[in-house]
């Protein structure tokens, strides 16, 4: 069995090796609008899913409050940099330190909404966190003092990585970023605070009777997580040049959470994965005939197929197909984390043998 | 580093200093937005309530009538919490296809009814208000249902599949629901019998009777629900499901039939709620988002599952809502949704399972 899971590690090595080599030579594979458009895109939302997906993962905590993070780091940078002819503050600081402060701010909110919700689990805590995203779009869309209904437009962004004039240069700083995000959290979770986090998310009593502080454990995870999104959301206004409360409303919290869901929401690979996918089909789907105006019908489709049939998303059917392929014994069986939460949150996969028809 | 080497003494007292500390800081979150609307309230429009008793009881009024209707479309939505432990995220999109279903009907049942114009109140008589209600309630109903048998039921005990496939079926309602009815707000009219002015003999108020009809409902609601628990067999199985559902199973019951009904009349109230938001504002996309996040915040205030915490966070949202919009300082009333936040972070800062919550 165990060489059946080294082989199949080098396999996901290979590919993803092949995914990376392919994202490095991009630029010189397909058209300029792919690069500078399409692959941008995905890129940082790959950012914002990843957050998403290290939280549900290893924490055990599937937060909605991902993409509110990552709009208010992209409205707090508006606010501190931009000079006038539009909403908000025009504060015209100059743009490093605008970054600065405005990431620390968003990792301050990250911060009181972790404090907020860590105490809370499972259910409760998706139903907290969608709550404060849907507070911080309607108060982005009613205080006009900060951005009101239209939003900042003409946020300044570095000609260095302006991307109609470098269609790769932007291209390859959120390509830079997300490697970074991917190792960063890959890393933390094989800390002794990774681990010791993984052990809250399976058994909290458990791990509260050891000695651990189960809540600030959380609330941690909650904020680094949070710095991610925020990262993210830099790099949006830097693609956009511009942030409305649309950008961060209901639809544009669950696209974040389909995202996660299409990857797989056990593996961080996933969230680029998924927002390649959910990119493309948002980009193109408009053109095929039957779907046009009903692109949303589309994508609830496609989501629930999902949900249904591969709960561990596109990765969990890339293993389970790998899996197969190697003639082991049946799906999960290596499953590389030990088996985490994937859909089911991990409490729920105790005895509860009599539920059920 | 992390971990607590034990309870020394020294945090013991730092604890209780500190359980002090936020016993005071709460008390002065209660006490100062009472005193404020009651004495203080400088640069608002109506100043404070010893001054202007009639827009002060005006505000009280809205705020008690708008958390009727989040009691209603709340308490549906709590109902099938409790029991089947499935937050149903499209309790939003079935209080907006429940509006739009009774706005059909009732454009249908009134003669002479101009589609494009919309309908006066004049023309409408209490059962052409009242069918359409009572039609979108089953209807709905009937949606809930389906969607529990045909997506939920095998799925049970897996509470976030659960959520992300109802998250999947509002998101193709919404768009869907875009497509028939448009993009343009619309609202039900009320019957003439309802459309008037109430003379409320206190402090000259004349207040909209619609109001205090839709009070009623929501006190009519409760009070079936109620007794209809408390009192009635099915109703008892019911909580005893809340409480254990593989012991009521295992007692010969049948739960999934039990499920079945509470799915129903959750999703119904989901119906009705609509029929009522509808006719007393208006019917458009997003107007969805907007329920279930007034649903969501009304049980995690009140506690998940409970019926009595549904009423309570209910009323909190409601007054909150409405005295944020009328007593901030004028320039600053676009910051009332602040308010539903700092109303939501003190109670989970108190109670992180709600009002009435237990855990699970």
């Amino acid at each position: 069995m165990s060489a059946a899971a080294s082989s199949r590690l080098t396999t996901n090595r290979v590919a993803g090796g092949l995914l990376v080599g392919l994202a490095l030579l991009a630029p010189l594979i397909v058209s300029d609008y792919w690069v500078a458009t399409l692959l941008t895109q995905t890129m940082f939302l790959g950012i914002v899913a990843a957050s998403l997906i290290f939280l549900s993962a290893y924490g055990g905590m599937v937060s909605l409050a991902q993409v509110a993070i990552y709009g208010i780091a992209g409205f707090a940078l508006g606010n501190l940099t931009t000079t006038g002819n539009t909403k908000g503050l025009n504060l015209g600081w100059d743009p490093v330190l605008g970054i600065v402060v405005a990431i620390a701010i968003a990792v301050a909110v990250a911060f009181v909404f972790g404090a907020l919700a860590s105490r809370s689990y499972g259910i409760y805590f998706l139903m907290i966190t969608l709550v404060f995203s849907v507070i911080a779009n309607l108060f982005f869309g009613q205080v006009t003092s900060v951005s009101g209904f239209g939003g900042i437009s003409g946020i300044p962004i570095p000609d260095f990585f302006n991307r109609t004039a470098h269609s790769d240069r932007l291209y390859f700083a959120t390509l830079f970023v997300a490697a970074l995000v991917y190792l960063g959290l890959r890393y933390v979770a094989r800390t002794p605070f990774g681990l010791t986090l993984q052990g809250i998310r399976d058994d909290p009593v458990r791990m509260r009777s050891l000695g651990y502080r189960v809540t600030l454990h959380r609330l941690l995870a909650f904020g680094f997580a949070g710095f991610v999104a925020a990262l993210a959301g830099i790099l949006f206004v830097w693609w956009n040049a511009q942030i409305a409360p649309s950008t961060i409303d209901l639809t544009a919290t669950i696209d974040v959470l389909l995202i996660a869901v299409i990857g797989g929401m056990f593996r961080l690979e996933g969230a680029w994965i998924g927002a390649l996918v959910f990119v493309l089909i948002n980009n193109y789907a408009q053109d095929v005939g039957f779907v046009s105006d009903r692109f949303h019908t589309l994508i609830g489709v496609i989501f629930l197929i999902i949900v249904l049939v591969s709960p561990d998303g596109l990765v969990g059917l890339w293993d389970r197909t790998v899996a197969r392929l190697r003639g082991s014994s049946g799906p999960g069986e290596g499953s590389e984390e030990g088996g985490s939460a994937g859909i089911v949150p991990a409490g729920e996969r105790g005895p509860s043998t009599l539920t059920g028809s | 580093m992390l971990a607590s080497p034990g309870l020394a003494s020294t945090s013991v007292s730092r604890g209780r200093a500190l359980r002090i500390a936020g016993v005071v800081l709460l008390a002065l979150v209660i006490a100062f937005p009472i005193v404020w609307v009651l004495f203080i309230a400088s640069k608002t429009t109506f100043g404070p309530a010893v001054d202007d008793p009639k827009d002060f009881l005006i505000t009280l009024l809205n705020g008690v009538t708008a958390a009727a209707l989040y009691f209603i479309v709340a308490s549906g939505f709590t109902l099938i919490f409790g029991l089947m432990r499935v937050v149903n995220m499209a309790h939003g999109a079935f209080f907006l296809l429940g509006g739009y279903i009774a706005l059909e009907l009732q454009r249908d049942l009134v003669p002479g009814a101009d589609s494009a114009l919309g309908i006066s109140s004049a023309q409408v008589s209490f059962i052409n208000w009242f069918l359409p209600l009572l039609a979108a309630g089953l209807i709905v109903g009937g949606v809930g249902l389906l969607m529990q048998q045909a997506f939920l039921r095998w799925n049970q005990g897996q509470e976030l599949r659960q959520a992300l496939i109802t998250i999947a079926i509002s998101i193709i309602a919404a768009d869907q629901m875009l497509a028939h009815f448009g993009g343009v707000a619309k609202d039900i009219s009320w019957p003439r019998t309802f459309d008037k002015f109430l003379d409320l003999q206190v402090a000259d108020v004349q207040y909209t009777l619609t109001r205090l009809v839709i009070l009623g409902v929501g006190l009519l609601i409760g009070g079936a629900l109620w007794f209809w628990l408390k009192r009635t067999r099915s109703g008892m199985v019911i909580r005893a499901g809340v409480d254990d559902r593989d012991m009521v199973s295992a007692l010969g019951v049948n739960i999934q039939l039990t499920f079945a009904i509470a799915f129903f009349i959750g999703s119904a109230l989901a119906g009705i709620g609509g029929v009522m938001g509808g006719s007393f504002a208006s019917l458009a996309p997003g107007v969805d988002g907007l329920w279930l996040l007034n649903s969501l915040v009304v049980v995690i205030i009140g506690g998940m599952g409970s019926l009595g915490g549904a009423a309570v966070g209910a009323l909190l949202l409601g007054l909150t809502t409405n005295f944020a919009a009328a007593y901030l300082p004028a320039d600053y009333t676009f910051y009332s949704i602040i308010f539903t936040f700092v109303l939501l972070a003190v109670v989970l800062a108190i109670r992180p399972l709600g009002l009435f919550g237990r855990p699970a």
